[in-house]
């Protein structure tokens, strides 16, 4: 799928191919430090992005939604090499009022995941699994829903824009946010982690984060920001600025591109191509020049 | 003829200043697990409505960026939002506080005619 903006066309970007006979898509993402910039300790290394997962939902949308996570943890498994860690950007289970169901459901997701054979793996929740308790069984679970980290040189934020309903990040999480940015020069290369989108990508389908441009304005004063969220099932590119902002795929259903349907119900599964509009990515990061290469990987190869 | 036109001009405006004072019509929109009640409202153009809002479940929300419109509805509290549609179209709005398994169901849309 090409690169998009929210109205579904074609964005500029510097670099754009698809890989004949390697079920993937690369999207070449470059960022604005020059090549002088490098610095000791800044090696390429790659991570693997899985979304949405959705664990114990139940419909039509997915005949095998208890098979298609380890259908994923295999095909992240089969990967060599094995990725330096694996995040999952929000929505790990599908929600349920019940709070029992809810602890059941993120701890079947948690028995899934143990199959993963790298065990370095960084978790955030989605509104799925964090809005109706306000993050509480999650947090039983998992531990703190946003941190940050370094690895190689980059600094990865994990933000949390589900815990509050009404998807704000809000006030004391943006302090925390300005602080931990605060110890970071202006050319650091910076990951933000997210499941919602930062900005408002639509509205109308509740596709955006409530106070998500006072983020983006703690982050503009940094040349080498990049966002990879989650939320909408569906890869999307978006720059604002100079930030740029990658939509995943799901692992349970696509939805439809923003307004292109009356309501943002799953796309209906086809017998005939199984798994189509599901997949996870890997990033390559790579220091000279900052760039993020995204290769879009199938759940099952055909 | 004159002064016959006039009279009937001032007689029209007369008649559009008592449309604009007469009470706005009250629209009411239930937001219920998980939908919207009703789920398409259709409002005339430049007439002014009020958006009765309410939530009997659970705290709900109510969004339609692109007429301004934004709205948290407690159980118990309606929200009253005045409103005159300045633009004909089909304007989409949704819960955007997230209610429950259903919360991405929870769309409608206010219809604007000329």
């Amino acid at each position: 799928m090409p690169a998009v903006n929210r109205r579904g066309l074609p964005v500029n970007r510097r670099d754009f191919l698809r890989i004949a006979g390697f079920g993937g898509v690369v999207f070449a993402s470059g960022l604005a430090r020059g090549a002088d910039a490098y610095q000791a300790g800044e090696q390429e290394f790659f991570f693997v992005q899985l979304s949405d997962t959705h664990w114990g939902f139940q419909g039509a949308a997915n005949p095998d939604a208890l098979g298609t996570l380890p259908k994923a943890v295999a095909a992240v498994n089969a990967l060599d090499p094995q990725p330096d860690f694996i995040v999952f950007t929000g929505d790990l289970s599908h929600t349920t009022d019940d709070p029992a169901e809810r602890r059941k459901r993120l701890a079947g997701f948690k028995e899934v995941i143990s199959g993963l054979k790298n065990r370095n793996i960084r978790l955030m929740p989605g509104e799925h699994d964090a809005s109706l308790d306000r993050g509480e069984a999650y947090k039983e679970l998992f531990g703190p829903t946003r941190y940050s980290f370094d690895h190689k040189g980059v600094h990865f934020i994990a933000l949390d824009n589900v815990s509050d309903p009404a998807a704000r990040i809000g006030e004391e999480q943006l302090a925390w946010m300005k602080a931990d940015l605060a110890k970071q020069p202006p050319e650091a290369r910076i990951v933000v982690l997210t499941h919602r989108p930062l900005f408002p990508l639509y509205p109308q389908w509740d596709w955006a984060t409530r106070d998500g441009d006072e983020a983006i304005a703690l982050l503009m004063p940094h040349r080498n920001v990049t966002v990879f969220y989650g939320h909408i099932h569906q890869e999307h590119h978006f720059k604002t600025g100079h930030i740029e902002h990658h939509s995943a795929k799901s692992l349970i259903f696509p939805l439809p591109v923003a307004g292109s349907a009356p309501k943002r119900a799953p796309i209906a599964w086809d017998p005939a191509q199984p798994y189509r509009g599901l997949g996870f990515r890997q990033v390559e990061a790579e220091p000279k020049p900052v760039e993020y290469k995204i290769t879009e990987l199938p759940v099952v190869r055909s | 003829m004159k002064r016959r036109t006039l009279l009937l001009g001032a007689l029209g405006l007369a008649g559009a200043s008592l449309a604009q004072n007469a009470p706005a019509e009250t629209i009411r929109i239930e937001a219920r697990k998980f939908e919207f009640v009703p789920e398409r409202v259709t409002l005339k153009l430049g007439v002014p409505v009020v958006l009765e809002l309410t939530a009997p479940e659970v705290t709900m929300g109510f969004s339609a960026p692109d007429l301004g419109l934004h709205a948290e509805i407690a159980p118990g509290k309606p929200v009253r939002l005045p409103f005159t549609p300045r633009r004909a179209g089909e304007f989409p709005f949704a819960c955007d506080i997230f209610c429950g398994e259903g919360h991405e169901d929870m769309t409608g849309v206010i219809h604007v005619t000329a």
